[in-house]
């Protein structure tokens, strides 16, 4: 009833957790057994370790948060040494999420994470708002984003999500042009850029001053995107931004998306993401459907 | 570490602004050490929408309650004020790494400094060392006398100096000003506060064991999400960095980089 296939994702369930949001996995293998989840994306991969942004890097909203982490993770060499390494006593199939400053560092990167047996698939990143350089231009310049693919693609063993940003003002185009560059899947959405300003200190309060939003309060920004991507390509979509509960699931299932990814939720609920699993037969029963598939884009008519 | 639906026993106000806040359930059993806290989601919605960390002031493993000391100061401690006696309130806990009480020895004496609303941690402190035998003495910093709150509660347990920002106690100025003045012999001092003055006290108290509890804003307060980081002292440090949440809150004078 909830199990889905995407390219390189054979998952039991249609959840998993967004990358970011659950680090590698370890943190919260000690609240539930990781093999409940139908996927783990990772936290972004770069060429070299990272620090990532000073203090405060992340800011409540309304119904949200801003962060600006700025892709703090140990390298690519070390994920594979030890992080992944640390997953293998689990089934669930890995997205690995990689970023970069420049081409050639998502291409070292690609390749490097792709040969890993306990990878199945690949995220890019290529929307991160948290960076000065590289990061954000990939993700809102077409061209820049297919080149991007297209190299990722040619040295990748597995297949490659694209993950793409809100910060733009043409969605469509820029799935079309990542799926004509020959990506497997799109993943979407990254946070939206935003900023909050102390009242005390009448200045932002994330040291870096603007970050992205997450949460709940983008999830009708998400819903649109993916209601709109959904019937321009033919490449599945996982869709995250603001879900909390089986319900979110299935709207992201009606507007189009083939799976989801839970992030911010995780800091509210740190088993957010079993109790939606657990949730959803009862939901897909009370709706009349057999299997959570038949909702995929019912909302324009796919079905 | 579990996420428990615990029953509130108790929530008033105890000072201008600061709440007592106790709760019973079974996570009471999981605290290992002083100085670790709690994540409270204080609402059911989304409003607001993050938990909030607190430190553990006291613990009562026959009622199996614990107590919260917080001052009310933005929309999330502000709702958990308005919380009631015999409601259920979600806690994720015991999160992080607190005060050690192996690196002094029975008969020693322990100083506790605490600043403002980073003094509640140190009651739990203070009932553990003596408890173990530890002479306490209390350096305690508030704004004003109004704003003190636990005074007798400290006094139990040892000497205890309230020093006030404007003089409203005996003792004018700050923590600082007084632990210079009182020239206390000591083995190990905790301190719990705002960054400046866990600053001085680094900078003047570091000849001898010092442990500090830091602050930092948090997301999932159980090491996943990196917002909480801080760098380490030590540049060769194999991962360079320390997460207030899960290696903290308490870190070793000298092993973290105050400024973060
Ligand atoms: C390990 C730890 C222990 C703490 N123990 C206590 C305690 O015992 N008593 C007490 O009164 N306070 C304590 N604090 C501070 C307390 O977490 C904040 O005062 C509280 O989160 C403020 O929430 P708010 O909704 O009132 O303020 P808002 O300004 O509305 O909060 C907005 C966001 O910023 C975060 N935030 C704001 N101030 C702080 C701060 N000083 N530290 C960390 N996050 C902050 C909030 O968690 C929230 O995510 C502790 C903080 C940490 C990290
Ligand atoms: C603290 C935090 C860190 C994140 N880190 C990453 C990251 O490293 N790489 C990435 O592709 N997305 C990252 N994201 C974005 C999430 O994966 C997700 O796309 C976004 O938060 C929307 O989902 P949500 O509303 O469920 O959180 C991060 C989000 C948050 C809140």
């Amino acid at each position: 009833m909830l199990n889905v296939k995407l390219p390189g994702l054979d998952m039991k369930n249609p959840v998993m957790p967004a990358s970011g949001c659950f680090s590698f996995g370890k943190e919260y293998g000690d609240f539930f057994d990781l093999n409940l989840l139908g996927a783990i994306a990772i936290k972004s991969a770069t060429k070299e370790a990272r620090f990532g942004n000073p203090t405060p890097r992340v800011a409540e909203t309304t119904a949200g948060m801003l962060n600006a982490i700025g892709l703090q993770n140990p390298g690519v060499e070390h994920i594979l040494d030890h992080e992944l390494k640390d997953l293998e006593g689990i089934d669930t199939p890995i997205l690995a999420n990689i970023a970069g400053k420049q081409v050639d560092d998502y291409v070292y990167t690609a390749e490097k994470m792709s040969q890993s047996p306990r990878v199945n698939a690949l995220e890019l990143n290529i929307s991160c708002p948290n960076v000065k350089e590289g990061g954000i231009t990939f993700g809102t310049v077409p061209e820049i984003a297919a080149h991007l693919t297209e190299k990722v693609k040619a040295v990748s063993d597995v297949p490659v999500y694209v993950k793409l940003s809100p910060n733009v003002s043409d969605i469509v185009g820029m799935a079309k042009a990542v799926e004509e560059a020959g990506a497997d899947g799109l993943s979407m959405i990254n946070t939206l850029m935003g900023m909050r300003i102390n009242l005390k200190t009448q200045k932002p309060i994330l040291a870096n001053k603007a970050g992205g939003l997450s949460g709940p309060a983008i999830k009708p920004v998400a819903i649109r995107m993916i209601y709109e991507v959904s019937q321009n390509v033919n490449i599945p979509i996982i869709g995250m931004g603001g879900i909390q509960d089986a319900d979110d699931v299935i709207e992201f299932f009606l507007a189009g998306a083939s799976a989801v990814a839970v992030g911010t939720a995780n800091f509210v609920d740190p088993f957010c993401c079993p109790n939606i699993i657990k949730e959803l037969p009862e939901k897909l029963k009370q709706m009349n459907v057999d299997h959570i598939d038949e909702l995929r884009g019912r909302s324009w008519g796919r079905c | 570490m579990i996420n428990e639906k615990m029953l509130i026993t108790k929530n008033t106000c105890i000072a201008p602004k600061i709440y007592e806040l106790t709760v019973q359930g079974d996570l009471v059993d999981l605290i290992r050490e002083p100085g670790q806290f709690v994540h409270i989601k204080v609402s059911d919605g989304t409003l607001p929408l993050l938990r909030r960390p607190i430190s553990i002031a006291s613990i009562n493993r026959n009622t199996k309650e614990l107590t919260l000391i917080y001052r009310v100061d933005g929309v999330g401690t502000k709702t958990l004020s308005l919380r009631s006696q015999g409601d259920r309130l979600e806690i994720l806990g015991p999160l992080g790494h607190g005060f050690p009480l192996d690196v002094i020895n029975q008969g020693e004496t322990a100083v506790l400094v605490g600043g403002g609303i980073g003094v509640p941690p140190l009651y739990e402190l203070s009932k553990s060392l003596s408890k173990k035998g530890i002479k306490v003495i209390h350096v305690l910093g508030f704004r004003t006398l109004e704003d003190t709150f636990y005074q007798k509660q400290f006094e139990e347990l040892g000497k205890t100096v309230i020093v006030t920002d404007d003089g409203s106690s005996k003792f004018k100025g700050t923590v600082i000003d007084a632990l210079q003045l009182l020239n206390l012999n000591y083995q190990v001092m905790y301190a719990c506060g705002p960054t400046p003055m866990l600053a001085a006290l680094e900078n003047g108290y570091s000849d001898k064991p010092l442990y500090l509890s830091l602050e930092e804003r948090m997301g999932c307060a159980v090491g996943a999400c990196m917002a909480c980081v801080c760098h380490t002292v030590d540049e060769d440090d194999e991962k360079g960095y320390r997460k207030v949440c899960s290696d903290g809150p308490v870190f070793k004078s000298g092993e973290v980089k105050l400024s973060c």
